[in-house]
């Protein structure tokens, strides 16, 4: 009976092996893979255990970890509420983590390799191991200010530093209250969300950079810097006829209201910005051609990508355009053009600091908890859609808008502004979304702000350029001037 | 893993006593109780930082223990194999450190009660030490065992039968239907099964060895057995099929066949039986997939637990998230969160050992296992009578077997069981069971390495003695 016994233990041998080669494969090849798993709370209870870095605006923590009695260490809370959830996100034990929470958690768990000798350090010392924080580019006046403005309707505020992409403040509304998600009481956390959940629109959208819109007009403004990157001037005349029928079809396109841009049936480039004159700019797009405005789209940002600042932000684009009848669609901001406010934003700061689009950016920088500065982000450049000769002309053009066109709602005494709104059809039976972009002070302009608010049933001029004016005269005056 | 015969002591061992190596089991159970202690020890000071006031008693207790029986075996099982009981006070110390460590983090979610699952768990190691020192005492001669060979087939079919007939608020838990709970007490009679089983399965195969080994026929390079002599084997696939059945174990089911079906190949040097064996189990296992919901729903959530892992897959979904994030080291004792797996206790204590000593410590515990089963082995390949070899084997497969099927499904390898981990997991009738086991395998190793006393009178041939018992 020996040698079938030899046999037993070979084969025992065998299946122990099989044993310990599996648990090599899922204790060492799989290990990272299972360790982050959004479903392992493994690591999140022991992040709960030591202190959260904190995210801090103009000196003041949005985002702080408390201590707490009870089994996990230390409460999230943001003193502020709602004021600054679109960007912080919230940090909840069953729901993860979104925003800035979720973008910077190595940081701020303590995690990341850039605190790995503070770690060391204090595994030598006993001290308790504890998260670095963010300081955020934000500015309080600017967020409370977009918060202010949007009270009661559906929208979001990008404003952006155009010489460096800082983003000063950025809001959504309808919003939500992080804290009440971050609680450490599982059945009230739910009842939380379920509470958001069933509320429409849903506040946990980040309407600012998640989710993207027509912008109707705006869009204007990069059909004139094309033109003028092309040769046109401003006081170019350009054919603005009463109703365009678009080539090869039976389609007409009209101004709004179906209101008459100018009696001639042509005006100058200027004129056309300042009144958003639908046909004329339909016509220029036709003129100029696809590829001049796909150029000039793409430059500005609008490529279809994403990117993140470090929250990720949905790409703005503007789509396949099958004919000249489609081109002459997309050239007032109709058809398949899309674009996230922050992407609006952006087209407002791109012509504020002389036609160099700077990448935005929402971290301004992460400290060890020593408060030592361990990453200060400096700003690049995103682009540069236009020269700075065009850039002037496009600052004087949309100062003409809100001078005397459809942006006068912008206008702050004292103060040059430069802008152009939007108001977008979205479809027959439901409101028109209302934009506006802006900057200010238009010579030398230290802030660019674009105003969305969803379905806001009036124009951008009327609706969201008086947003865009609180919102700049806050920062300006938070400036000293 | 040396298993050549130039360790026989019939070999070597021509005129001069073998060593009987009780110095080195002393030593190596004097090790054992170290890491036992220092494992209890550094439980105590990492979860609460300080050490409980009952840590000298039960230093006291677990090496009163091990003394007591080292000694027994000293007296009654000189010859006994010295890795046999140290491998065993290893994982029972094991065992117990991660108990407590299991109790504490009970403590720290509800500071209201008191888990003490560990000091009851340490009463069952004293009561299985008795069991092996008893049984040691009065069995001196593992071929006395073969006379009660059809009592115990007849005890070990009851206690297999007995949680499929009682009603299923005594008999189920958590789906299998395994157990027999009184007075707040847990038994698994199948444990105490396993080994009555095994005992008869030594006694009949050596006694009907010769007559299954007959072969009829050559069917690719294969000889069958004749189609009359399948009858055993029949009969313990339908016996197996019916613990799948009307227990819903595939665990104990899969362990009586395999046991089965390897003891009657070492009987029989066939390996024929091997394939008729794995081709029935096969057969038996897909019909029970395509009929029985409970058996497809442990198979589905083996194939892909991530899918069901807020249901039916989530205890080994958290098993494998606490063995990943141990990784190479583990988080040290106390250090992790084992207490996320349910059960962690008994079925799932592999995964707290991986989760907090690592990959190392887990693999460890898997070579200590290979030791007690490869010396178990070695004394089924040297014992000289064809029933204590049989029996040796038979016993030493099955631990091995158990801890495959246990750590295979508890790691995702194999779809899940109800057995429980030999020696470490807590509960009481495993660990006694166990101990009983372990005592058997080493009286067996004390004749195997015991030199063959001249003034005695010759030993019978093999096979004959236990053959004559079993045909009374």
């Amino acid at each position: 009976m020996n040698a079938p016994l030899r046999r037993v233990a070979i084969s025992v041998l065998v299946l122990f092996t099989l044993l310990i080669i599996n648990v090599n494969y899922i204790q060492v090849v799989r290990s990272e893979k299972l360790r982050n798993n959004a479903s392992n709370t493994r690591v999140l209870a022991e992040e709960y255990d030591r202190e959260r870095g904190a995210i801090v605006v103009g000196g003041t923590n949005v985002a702080e970890s408390v201590p707490t009695g009870d089994r996990l260490a230390y409460l999230r809370q943001y003193p502020q509420g709602p004021l600054y959830a679109a960007v912080t996100g919230y940090y909840s034990l069953i729901y993860s983590r979104t925003g800035i929470e979720r973008a910077e958690n190595d940081l701020l768990a303590g995690s990341d390799s850039r605190l790995f000798v503070r770690r060391l350090a204090d595994l030598f010392t006993g001290r308790d191991p504890s998260g670095g924080d963010v300081v955020l580019t934000l500015d309080p006046a600017v967020q409370q200010a977009a918060m202010a403005g949007l009270e009661g309707v559906t929208g979001a505020v990008v404003a952006l530093d155009p010489s460096t992409g800082a983003v000063l403040g950025m809001a959504s509304t309808p919003t939500y209250d992080p804290t009440q998600l971050s609680s450490h009481d599982p059945d009230a956390i739910r009842a939380y969300w379920d509470s958001l959940e069933q509320q429409s629109p849903d506040p946990r959208l980040n309407r600012a950079i998640a989710d993207n819109y027509p912008p109707g007009s705006l869009f204007k403004v990069i059909v004139s810097a094309a033109a003028l990157e092309d040769g046109y001037r401003p006081d170019t005349v350009i054919p603005a006829p009463d109703v365009l029928t678009l080539p090869n079809t039976s389609t007409t396109l009209e101004n709004f209201n179906g209101s008459i841009c100018d009696p001639s049936g042509e005006q100058q480039l200027i004129r056309a910005l300042t009144i958003s004159c639908n046909t004329a700019f339909a016509q220029l797009g036709i003129d100029l051609g696809e590829d001049r405005i796909r150029e000039m789209s793409e430059a500005f940002g609008l490529d279809g990508e994403s990117f993140d600042i470090p929250l990720r932000v949905e790409p703005s684009g503007i789509g396949d355009i099958e004919s000249e009848a489609a081109l002459g669609q997309t050239s007032i901001g109709q058809r398949d053009v899309r674009m996230t406010p922050l992407q609006a934003a952006m087209v407002a700061a791109a012509v504020a600091n002389d036609g160099t689009l700077m990448t935005p950016y929402l971290v301004d920088q992460v400290r060890a908890p020593d408060l030592s500065v361990l990453d200060q982000t400096d700003p690049e450049v995103f682009s540069e859609p236009v020269s700075e000769d065009v850039a002037g002309q496009l600052t004087e053009m949309m100062r003409s808008v809100v001078d005397n066109g459809s942006g006068r709602a912008a206008q702050i005494p004292g103060v040059q502004v430069a802008g152009k709104t939007g108001t977008a059809q979205v479809r027959e039976d439901v409101p028109d979304h209302n934009w506006f972009i802006g900057f200010a002070p238009a010579d030398d302009p230290t802030i660019a702000v674009a105003v969305f608010v969803a379905n806001g049933g009036g124009t951008g001029g009327d609706v969201s350029a008086p947003i865009a004016r609180q919102v700049m005269q806050a920062y300006l005056e938070g400036q000293g001037g | 893993m040396t298993l050549g015969p130039s360790t026989d002591p019939r070999v070597t061992a021509a005129g001069a006593a073998p060593p009987k190596r009780r110095g080195t089991e002393a030593a190596l159970l004097g090790f054992a109780v170290l890491i036992t202690v220092a494992a209890q020890c550094i439980v105590d000071l990492t979860v609460t930082g300080s050490l409980r006031a009952e840590m000298a008693t039960f230093s006291i207790w677990i090496t009163l223990l091990w003394v007591a029986a080292h000694l027994v075996v000293r007296r009654f099982a000189p010859y006994a194999d010295p890795l046999l009981l140290p491998t065993v006070a290893l994982l029972v110390g094991l065992g117990l450190a991660v108990i407590h460590r299991l109790d504490l983090a009970a403590e720290q979610i509800d500071s209201q009660i008191t888990r003490e699952d560990a000091p009851v768990q340490l009463i069952w190691a004293t009561l299985g030490v008795a069991l092996f020192i008893g049984l040691l005492i009065v069995v001196r001669d593992h071929r006395t065992l073969s006379r009660f060979a059809y009592t115990l087939a007849l005890a070990g079919l009851a206690l297999l039968a007995l949680p499929a007939v009682l009603p299923a608020s005594i008999s189920e838990v958590n789906g299998a239907k395994i157990w027999i709970r009184v007075a707040g007490f847990s038994i698994q009679p199948g444990e105490f099964a396993k080994i009555c089983l095994v005992v008869f399965f030594a006694a009949y195969l050596v006694d009907k060895r010769d007559v299954l080994a007959l072969a009829s026929r050559k069917v690719m390079g294969v000889e069958l057995p004749r189609g009359r002599d399948l009858g055993p084997v029949l009969v313990a696939w339908v016996l197996s099929i019916l613990v799948l059945v009307f227990e819903r174990d595939l665990g104990s089911s899969l362990l009586l066949f395999g046991i089965f079906v390897v003891m009657l190949y070492v009987a029989t040097e066939r390996s024929s039986w091997l394939l008729i064996g794995v081709g029935l189990f096969a057969g038996g296992a897909m019909i029970a997939y395509q009929i029985f919901g409970h058996v497809q729903a442990r198979v589905d959530t083996w194939l892909d637990p991530f899918a069901y892992q807020d249901g039916a897959g989530y205890q080994l979904v958290q098993s494998l998230f606490g063995l990943g994030t141990g990784g190479l080291f583990g988080t040290g004792l106390g250090g992790g969160r084992p207490d996320q797996v349910p059960v962690a206790k008994s079925d799932f204590i592999a995964s707290a050992i991986g989760e907090e000593l690592g990959l190392f410590g887990l693999v460890a515990v898997i070579v200590v296992y290979l030791i007690l089963v490869e010396r178990g082995l070695r004394t089924s390949l040297i014992v000289r009578d064809a029933f204590g070899k049989l029996l040796a084997a038979g016993l030493a497969f099955a631990v091995a077997w158990q801890v495959f099927v246990v750590l295979g499904g508890v790691t995702g390898l194999l779809p899940l069981t109800g057995l429980t981990t030999p020696f470490l997991a807590y509960g009481g009738s495993s660990l006694v069971a166990n101990f009983v086991l372990v005592a058997v395998l080493v009286r067996i190793s004390d004749a195997a390495r015991r030199p063959a006393a001249p003034q005695a009178a010759p030993p019978p041939r093999l096979g004959d003695a236990p053959t004559e018992v079993v045909k009374q």
